[in-house]
């Protein structure tokens, strides 16, 4: 009861005319952001996080967080309608979204992709709800030990199990850590990596230039190179018949998508996992429990409602560490804590207790959210079809432009700005290398809770690394990120060793 | 791609050792009563990025990585000019914003890629290019008191913070 109680003041706060405005605003953007190919949550709060100065924190987030759901539910329309991702998170729903369009059944993969969005939304909201308060109130008692374990389970995730090349993520991850201590140290207030004693080195990067710089001037870069300028659109026909006849299709579909917002939302909560491995998982096990698997790939409405539904799903679930811990469960995530930290907001547990209006309207808002992005999203289908025929040439100079300007506005430095130009050319240059960049963003938002962590830690325990390991809360933590630290080698040595002696034996 | 990969593993190298040499201007070690010294944690995860370059280096050689065993070019002709004409055009946005201030520099480099990158018509570019710098303008400037950098025009500004705040 308490919590329908707490759940409901969240609900008066959502609903104050700014924060509803916003949230349908953060929607809209959000569609058209996530429909946009190239660009994807991450890139539009990264790129938008500097505007929302305009409004109170709380605000703020709510838009940003409506934002994060509305390009879950957009990406789904260029995979389906140009067959190439709206983002990464969308990739899955290609696979069966565009052999739909190409069979005249456009309408039917939008209308299924955006109902299976917001079951896959709903559903992880209530779970978030049930979940929250109570992995809070034990994070309550988290000192520097159980901190810092947390920190290397998040990137311990990355390195077992992003499927990335373990040295080029370790690497990132190292770097992005290594960025955050630039400036001064944060215990002695010395300065600290002062890099060949260029002055805008004294004081802090802020997480923003490396984030605008990723995923505003590197990833347009990107696009610009894969996408070749190359689209071919589909034709969408919607009719009321047509609609209502699709309805029923979807409905028989239900396994599909209870299955994507289950699977969606566990694997969203961990850092390195998110939409993206979330929705091509959920694919994966749709084919799997399929009477006739055969269908998938050809437009199977399952293969599009199984993603979509764990897509939006994983969204709400890499927002629970983030609110509860203090970690973040995708990139999007990690920008949003890192704002949460800009307006004065220290994420982590004790939110819950200090800032219940601003925890409970933002799970609220996640509501709200979720069901005005189902109503835009079929309403204005056309619209977004429409905005899908913007030339790449006009939205990317505008992306660059926009990355500037916001760069500038967060640090009010034209150093911050240059930083920002090498950071996204140099990121977009490692990338072709298969350099992960999601880690690096990651470990600039987490470097400056780490780093005091692990000193403080130390310092209580005489130097003995041990303390990491026989606390009750810290220990098993610690140990589950050494095995996933070393998940990759022990399924190397099982690999070739175990399986190889069996197959010998055979 | 393959004397890329090792080239930028090399140079990443170079980097990590630098950063490594910069953490040591503060103590690494422990120091009695106060913990790990200020160059404990860039120092170890300078050596950890170190280590991983040569980790790297080590799947060039066995090229077990999947650009080390890539005899595609790094960059071919399309991504070489792209990179030149976007990565430059946004180098020189950015450098104009010295001398022409920001909102202006950034109307110069939509006229730029719209028009002669993109090969749209005058009206579209002019449409774009155009209300661009006045709504960064009015929200950055007048909205937010941001105030973004004007360059030599700053003259020219004065008056419309007169008229505006």
């Amino acid at each position: 009861m308490e919590l329908l109680g707490l759940l409901s003041d969240g609900f008066l706060v959502a609903f104050e005319p700014l924060n509803l405005g916003l949230i349908v605003l953060g929607v809209v953007v959000g569609l058209f952001v996530g429909a946009m190919p190239g660009l994807g949550s991450v890139n539009g709060v990264a790129i938008l996080l500097p505007m929302t100065f305009l409004v109170p924190p709380a605000s703020a987030i709510m838009f940003l967080a409506a934002l994060y759901y509305g390009a879950m539910y957009g990406g789904a329309i260029s995979s389906i309608m140009l067959g190439i991702p709206g983002a990464s998170t969308a990739v899955a729903t290609t696979f069966d979204g565009r052999p739909l369009a190409m069979q005249g059944e456009a309408d039917k993969a939008l209308i299924a992709a955006a109902l299976a969005s917001f079951a896959g939304g709903t559903i992880s909201v209530i779970l978030f709800t049930l979940f929250a308060p109570p992995l809070a109130s034990v994070a309550l008692d988290f000192g520097d030990p159980e901190i810092f374990a947390l920190m290397i389970l998040a990137f311990a995730t990355f390195v077992g199990l992003s499927g990335d090349d373990i040295a080029k993520t370790i690497f990132s991850i190292c770097i992005g850590m290594v960025m955050s201590a630039i400036g001064f140290d944060i215990i002695s207030g010395e300065p600290r990596l002062v890099l060949f004693d260029l002055i805008g080195f004294q004081s802090k990067i802020n997480f923003l230039v490396l984030a605008i710089g990723i995923y505003g001037i590197g990833e347009m870069m990107w696009t610009i190179e894969v996408s070749r300028g190359e689209t071919m659109m589909s034709k969408a026909t919607i009719t009321w018949e047509r609609t209502m006849s699709n309805l029923k299709i979807i409905w028989g579909t239900w396994k599909a998508w209870l299955m994507g917002s289950g699977l969606g939302f566990f694997v969203g909560i961990l850092p390195a996992a998110g939409a993206t491995p979330g929705s091509l998982m959920a694919y994966g096990v749709a084919k799997m429990t399929s009477k006739d698997p055969s269908r998938f790939g050809k437009g199977a409405v399952e293969g599009v409602v199984a993603p979509e539904a764990a897509n939006n799903a994983a969204s709400t679930g890499s927002m629970l560490p983030m609110l509860t811990l203090g970690i973040p469960g995708s990139p999007t995530t990690a920008v949003l804590l890192g704002g949460m930290v800009i307006w004065g907001l220290q994420p982590g547990p004790r939110l819950f207790v200090t800032e219940t209006d601003f925890v409970w309207g933002l799970i609220a808002s996640l509501y709200a959210a979720n069901l005005f992005a189902v109503i835009i999203n079929i309403a204005f289908i056309p619209l977004f079809l429409w905005f899908l025929r913007t030339p790449f040439t006009i939205l990317a100079p505008l992306i660059f432009v926009l990355s500037m300007v916001g760069g500038y506005a967060s640090t009010e430095r034209m150093f911050d700005v240059w930083l920002m130009l090498i950071l996204g050319v140099g990121g977009y240059l490692m990338r072709k290398l298969d350099y992960p960049v999601a880690p690096a963003v990651l470990a600039i938002v987490l470097g400056p809770i780490a780093e005091p962590a692990l000193r403080q830690s130390l310092l209580i325990s005489g130097g003995d690394a041990m303390v990491f390991f026989n606390r009750p809360i810290a220990g098993p933590i610690t140990i589950i990120a050494l095995v996933l630290l070393f998940l990759p080698a022990i399924q190397f040595v099982w690999r070739k060793y175990v399986r190889g002696a069996k197959q010998t034996a055979g | 791609m393959r004397r890329a990969e090792i080239i930028t593993a090399a140079l990443m190298a170079g980097l990590s050792l630098y950063l490594m040499f910069k953490s040591m201007e503060l103590p690494i070690g422990w120091i009695p009563g106060e913990g790990p010294g200020g160059g404990f944690w860039p120092f170890w995860l300078a050596a950890c990025m170190f280590g991983s370059t040569v980790w790297i280096a080590i799947n060039w050689f066995r090229r077990s990585s999947p650009p080390s065993q890539s005899e595609e070019p790094y960059l071919d002709s399309y991504a070489m000019k792209m990179f030149i004409l976007v990565g430059g055009g946004v180098t020189g946005m950015i450098a104009l914003v010295e001398i022409i201030g920001m909102h202006l520099a950034a109307a110069v480099f939509l006229i730029y890629y719209i028009r002669f990158l993109g090969g749209h018509s005058w009206k579209v570019t002019l449409g774009i290019a155009l209300p661009t710098p006045v709504i960064t303008f009015l929200f950055f400037d007048i909205a937010l008191r941001k105030f973004l950098p004007t360059g030599l025009m700053d003259p020219l500004y004065i008056p419309l913070y007169d008229i505006f705040l």
